[in-house]
């Protein structure tokens, strides 16, 4: 995974995240199967990144961008959404089956 | 060329009490369930009129009857509606509303069935209405600033694409018409779990920050303590929430924030149904997440446009106000179109900015001002949702 800091010019992007200590994106296009170099952008600063997709994920759906473990805090618009309740390495899906509310 | 929003007119309807409405209803307003059935006839004997039906104002009591009145009288009370004919069981509680109403200017009368049957019920009310309807077609619109439009906001059917482009977009819009001196509400107190120490900060004062976390807390302690069966997590996020994507509270919580900007700051937090009492501005109401039950509320306390982000698709309208659904979402733009008013997918695609978004909502809150029946008013969507607080005596 690679940052390009400020790039304007980037196509359209597979994967978007809201803020730069994010560790999940989220899927923005239908029909991405495993095997996909993704292009990323980051909303907050339209900076890119990429990223491989381990799995087919739906549109919407979260993508780990870093290595997660079980009890790791899930970061979304900078916030702690979350725990890790199962593994997610960098590409993998993450959601219902491997992360959870702290809430409830 | 920059969209000039501040400079923007819209053609309505200014009514007795210097409110400005978007539509022109006159309505056949039951005061309690049965009474829906009368209501109905007067509005099959005169076109033009609407009937909006319901499921209670029987026995309630206390608290729970307050918020019935209050949404029934606010209802007919709306700048959306020219006149109102109110039709219950009793005299009395007939004549609640009808007071409630006429405190606004605007023509009302009230016919009660007791000791007179539907028959003859339905007849007084027939003739009444149709003098409305024909009193209230003549009106005229007139160039409005604005500024005087009551604009809601509440998201349904939400997903990761409602936090990433049409909450913004909706955040946008009030970060940009806030300042004009428009009234803005938001509210879904069960669906700020998981960022209420986020929409704590947003208050303008600390008065407003302690009244929005007393409506929490409140909520927290009497609802979701005695009532939850395990956790939440079978009905927040609901079952449309993780198809779409969002695993927990939190993320919809955040996602859900995104409707009210990024300099936008709410000045008070109001009971459910409650009119703004502080002058413009942004206020939270105490509100359920249920999308007709919400929009009810807010139509309720005033508001006469309703901006509504979807995601995975809620079809929700409203009988008196015309909810704008603003969607981000290709699939749902490809599979359920005609529900969707505003589309921001380019926001996802990266071609559209939210700020360019926001100018698209704002032209569509204009040119919804100026008559043009929303995707909800074309389909027929005329959800009347009353928010019931405990069981009736």
């Amino acid at each position: 995974m690679t940052d390009n800091e400020e790039d304007q010019t980037v196509g359209k992007p597979h994967l978007l995240k809201h803020d730069h200590t994010d560790n999940v994106g989220v899927v923005v296009v239908e029909g991405l199967t495993a095997g996909t170099e993704m292009l990323g952008v980051v909303t907050a600063d339209n900076s890119d990144f990429t990223v491989t997709a381990k799995a087919d994920i739906p549109i919407g759906h979260k993508v780990a961008l870093t290595d997660l473990s079980e009890g790791d805090t899930v970061m979304k618009y900078g916030e702690d959404i979350g725990r890790m309740v199962g593994p997610a390495s960098v590409g993998e899906h993450v959601h219902t089956h491997n992360c959870k509310t702290k809430r409830w | 060329m920059p969209f000039d929003f501040k400079s923007m007119t819209v053609n309505a309807w200014r009514r007795e009490n210097g409110r400005v409405g978007v539509r022109n209803h006159v309505l056949i307003l039951p005061v309690d369930d049965i009474s829906n059935a009368a209501c109905e006839a007067v509005a099959n004997n005169v076109k033009g009129t609407l009937a909006i039906p319901h499921a209670y104002g029987r026995l309630q009591f206390g608290e729970d009857l307050d918020l019935h009145f209050r949404t029934i009288i606010g209802t007919g009370a709306n700048p959306n509606v020219a006149a109102v004919v109110v039709i219950g069981i009793e005299p009395e509680w007939t004549q609640i509303i009808v007071d409630g109403i006429a405190a606004t200017g605007k023509p009302v009368t009230g016919i009660s069935i007791e000791q007179k049957g539907d028959f003859e019920a339905i007849r007084q009310a027939s003739w009444k209405a149709k003098e409305y309807v024909q009193w209230a077609t003549e009106l005229q619109k007139e160039e409005c600033p604005v500024s005087d439009l009551w604009i809601s906001t509440k998201c349904g059917e939400s997903d990761t694409t409602t936090g990433l482009s049409s909450c913004p977009t909706v955040g946008n819009m009030y970060d940009k018409l806030l300042p004009e001196g428009i009234y803005g509400c938001f509210g879904e107190t069960s669906e700020i779990t998981g960022a209420e120490h986020i929409c704590e900060k947003r208050a303008a004062t600390p008065e407003a920050a302690a009244a929005f976390m007393k409506i929490f807390q409140a909520y927290q302690d009497e609802v979701i303590e005695p009532y939850k069966t395990s956790d939440l997590s079978d009905s927040q996020p609901t079952k449309g929430n993780i198809l779409g994507g969002l695993t927990t509270i939190e993320e919809k919580a955040l996602g859900n924030l995104e409707k009210i900007g990024r300099t936008s700051s709410y000045i008070d937090a109001m009971g459910p149904a409650v009119a703004p009492q502080k002058g413009p501005g942004l206020y939270f109401m105490d509100t359920s997440s249920a999308a007709a039950e919400c929009v009810t509320l807010m139509a309720a306390a005033g508001y006469v446009i309703h901006t509504f982000p979807t995601g995975q698709g809620n079809v929700v309208g409203n009988p008196i106000v015309p909810v704008i659904k603003i969607s981000g979402n290709p699939r749902t733009l490809r599979t359920m179109s005609e529900h969707i008013d505003v589309d921001v997918t380019g926001v996802l695609t990266r071609e559209q900015t939210i700020d360019e978004a926001g100018d698209a909502l704002i032209e569509m809150i204009a040119r919804t001002a100026n008559g043009r029946l929303t995707a909800a008013e074309a389909l027929g969507h005329r959800e009347f949702s009353l928010t019931k607080l405990y069981r009736s005596a």
